[in-house]
């Protein structure tokens, strides 16, 4: 623990002698009275300090009642705050005032949890549909998973504009293409937004309630599916979220290749998604030819894996996937090919006009709003915000091979498709340096479950950006608790800033240069 | 736009791929398909889609068959944005409660005949997620189910057969 972090704790907890919560391992946490918890925040705020994630637990079987806890991040330090709430107090003091990305999450508490955030400016329910009974409480442990909802009358309380000329477009849940379901609602003067409301929560399926009643081993399995288009990434961070917590020390060969998963599943994605920001503008040309890349990738990880999108090749402890030599040449063999051909399209989007036309200034979130509003992954690195986990907490070998990491300024709809290719560019080069130094030695470690009430927080860079697990074990060393934040739950809100004063036809182009997860937000 | 001619010839037709074992699947597939859907549907059958709680894995599967390399639309199979133009319901995930009204109103809104295809293990029977207080499980507790394509999530190839047994069952 450095002297800032000590200096910090020392504020924070109004006490000469720096004590901490040797139980979180993976972060330096410490407990406050509840009335410090908002204090606290406004220090580490003052500090440089963002809101990584906010959540409650239900700690009963604890012989205790709940408590909150939020998540720092300033460069590579890691704080963990938590407060423990007395029983019959079900409120904890809210931190919007200090962080605007503590909004939605505190929302989530409230509906999930029954914790009102005291102070905090909209509590409609959040996730929590307006139809669930009022009383329905699903994390907390009173609450049991099979509970039948009926469904009640009430509404939800949509934003309002008004004037000569404002009307309304609601769109969703079910959407036009191939994609996840949410709600969407504009209002509009002629073609151009004023504002934009957006509702989740449609492919809610109580993936955190799962989780206390899975073993160790399904819960990996579970953690693959929080979001299936970055199934290396989540699997990676529970695992080290767990191995924190046990103490389990994962194997040599199964962190490289880890990071190796990792980096093949940016690729992967980012090739996808250029092609479909493109297609957004009407060139299908680069759309179909993006996707003929990232067609190739997937069967390579097919014939080298086992699985097109690498699900449950990460486990508790290690791997379960190895690669052979002929394997390396395969993949070296592959990305030759394939990078070749992504430099040829790359020059293509840098030469057509009218491509340039739809995404240059469109879309624009403002490095501002950006730091504002607590946004991670490349999302943040497009709007000047210097955040990759990789390189504030890297676990080995990240260490070793350090990613260059691409930073723009300017926040539009470019900014984001380019950030993305600058990546996918050093994601080849990492995937290629860490296989020509692949060391031996076995797939995993053995998994050893934690002792009780010992809890694991863990910071992975998925191709979205930054996802947050915290698991706690139970008094039965099951899970007890287990906190999914995936990076759309900070970026969301960064839509709705991004797309004010665009016209309504740009949106599904906003929409697709941010492809925030549904899922992993909805949990 | 010379550098984009270049690029086509370059490419030519992929939809040859170059793994032998997949490609004779979805040839197999697509021919025998196509028969099917001439019978049935004139030509085309045309989709819609209702991700019903899936994790997006499916839906990047599905949205793969549509790439050059398997090129769906050569067996007259056509995605469409409104239900009232779609044959055939495609649904992923198990149904969650927030989105049991959504999937049963793109349903009611599709003209008859139509069918409704389930995709991937959760759509069998909730999968993972299993059924619980937001989740009803399998597409079958919601919708008539004609054809589940099971795999976490099946690879494009077998979305096509799964279509292709869909369309049979009529």
């Amino acid at each position: 623990m450095n002297g800032k972090i000590q200096n910090l704790i020392r504020d924070i907890t109004g006490k000469g002698a720096v004590s901490t919560d040797a139980s979180v391992k993976g972060a330096i946490a410490c407990e406050v009275e509840k009335t410090a918890f908002s204090q606290a925040a406004r220090i580490l705020k003052e500090a440089g300090f963002r809101l990584m994630a906010e959540w409650a637990s239900d700690e009963t079987f604890f012989g205790r009642g709940y408590a909150v806890y939020a998540a720092y991040n300033d460069g590579s330090d890691y704080l963990v705050i938590k407060s423990a709430l007395p029983p019959g107090e079900p409120s904890f003091p809210t931190l919007t005032r200090h962080f605007q990305g503590a909004y939605r999450l505190e929302r989530q508490i409230d509906s999930l949890f029954g914790l009102t955030p005291a102070g905090h400016p909209d509590l409609r329910p959040w996730i929590k549909h307006e139809d669930w009974p009022a009383e329905a409480y699903p994390l907390r442990k009173s609450f049991a998973a099979s509970t039948a909802m009926p469904r009640v009358e009430r509404e939800y309380k949509w934003a309002k504009a008004s004037g000569e000329g404002v009307f309304e477009i609601p769109v969703g849940p079910v959407h036009a293409g191939i994609i996840e379901p949410g709600h969407f609602r504009f209002q509009a003067v002629g073609e151009d937004i004023i504002n934009l409301e957006t509702r989740l929560g449609y492919v809610h399926k109580g993936i955190e309630k799962r989780f206390e009643s899975l073993s160790w081993d399904e819960a990996a399995r579970l953690s693959g599916r929080v979001s299936g288009d970055s199934t290396v990434a989540h699997a990676v961070a529970f695992c080290m979220a767990a191995e924190e917590a046990s103490g389990c020390v994962p194997t040599d060969r199964a962190r490289y290749l880890r990071a190796v998963m990792i980096e093949r599943e940016r690729i992967a994605n980012h090739l996808g998604d250029i092609g479909a920001i493109c297609n957004d503008t009407a060139f299908a040309f680069l759309h179909y030819q993006f996707s003929i890349l990232r067609e190739k990738v997937l069967r390579t990880n097919l014939r080298i894996f086992g699985h097109r999108l690498m699900m449950d090749r990460v486990v508790l402890g290690g791997v379960s996937a190895d690669i052979t030599g002929e394997g390396v040449a395969a993949v070296l063999a592959e990305l030759n090919e394939v990078s070749g051909e992504f430099e040829r399209l790359v020059r293509i989007y840098e030469d057509s006009p009218s491509l340039e036309d739809r995404v240059f200034g469109t879309g624009v979130l403002t490095p501002e709003a950006a730091n504002a509003l607590g946004v991670v992954g490349f999302v943040a690195r497009s709007s000047g915000q210097k955040l990759d986990a990789r390189l504030q907490n890297p676990f080995p070998p990240y260490d070793r091979f350090v990613p260059r990491v691409p930073l723009l300024r300017s926040g539009d709809v470019h900014a984001r498709a380019w950030v993305r290719i600058e990546e996918v560019r050093d994601s080849f080069r990492l995937v290629k340096e860490m296989l020509g130094e692949l060391p031996g030695g076995p797939l995993a470690s053995e998994w050893v479950r934690p002792l009780p009430e010992q809890s694991g927080f863990s910071v992975v860079e998925g191709w979205r950006g930054e996802i947050v697990y915290w698991v706690q074990c139970a008094p039965d060393r099951g899970i007890n608790r287990c906190m999914v934040r995936d990076p759309s739950s900070m970026n969301w809100l960064a839509l709705e800033q991004a797309v004010r004063g665009n016209i309504v036809p740009d949106f599904p182009l906003c929409n697709k240069s941010f492809n925030q997860s549904y899922s992993g937000h909805d949990l | 736009m010379l550098k984009i001619f270049h690029q086509i010839f370059r490419t030519g037709i992929v939809t040859e791929p170059l793994d032998p074992a997949e490609e004779a699947k979805v040839t197999l597939t697509g021919s025998a398909l196509e028969e099917e859907v001439k019978k049935r549907f004139g030509g085309s059958v045309t989709i819609r889609l209702v991700d019903a709680g899936s994790c997006n894995a499916c839906e990047l599967e599905i949205s793969a068959i549509n790439n050059p390399i398997y090129d769906c639309e050569r067996f007259g199979i056509h995605f469409a944005a409104s239900p009232r133009f779609a044959d055939l319901l495609l649904v992923t995930g198990p149904v969650s409660r927030n989105m049991e009204i959504a999937l049963r109103r793109t349903y009611d809104a599709m003209p008859s005949p139509k069918l409704v295809v389930a995709v991937g293990d959760c759509g069998y029977n909730g999968g993972v997620f299993g059924c619980s207080y937001a989740s009803l499980g399998g597409v079958g507790n919601v919708l008539p189910v004609d054809a589940y394509i099971h795999g976490c999530p099946p690879a494009p190839s077998r979305i096509l057969n799964g279509i292709l047994k869909a369309i049979r069952k009529i």
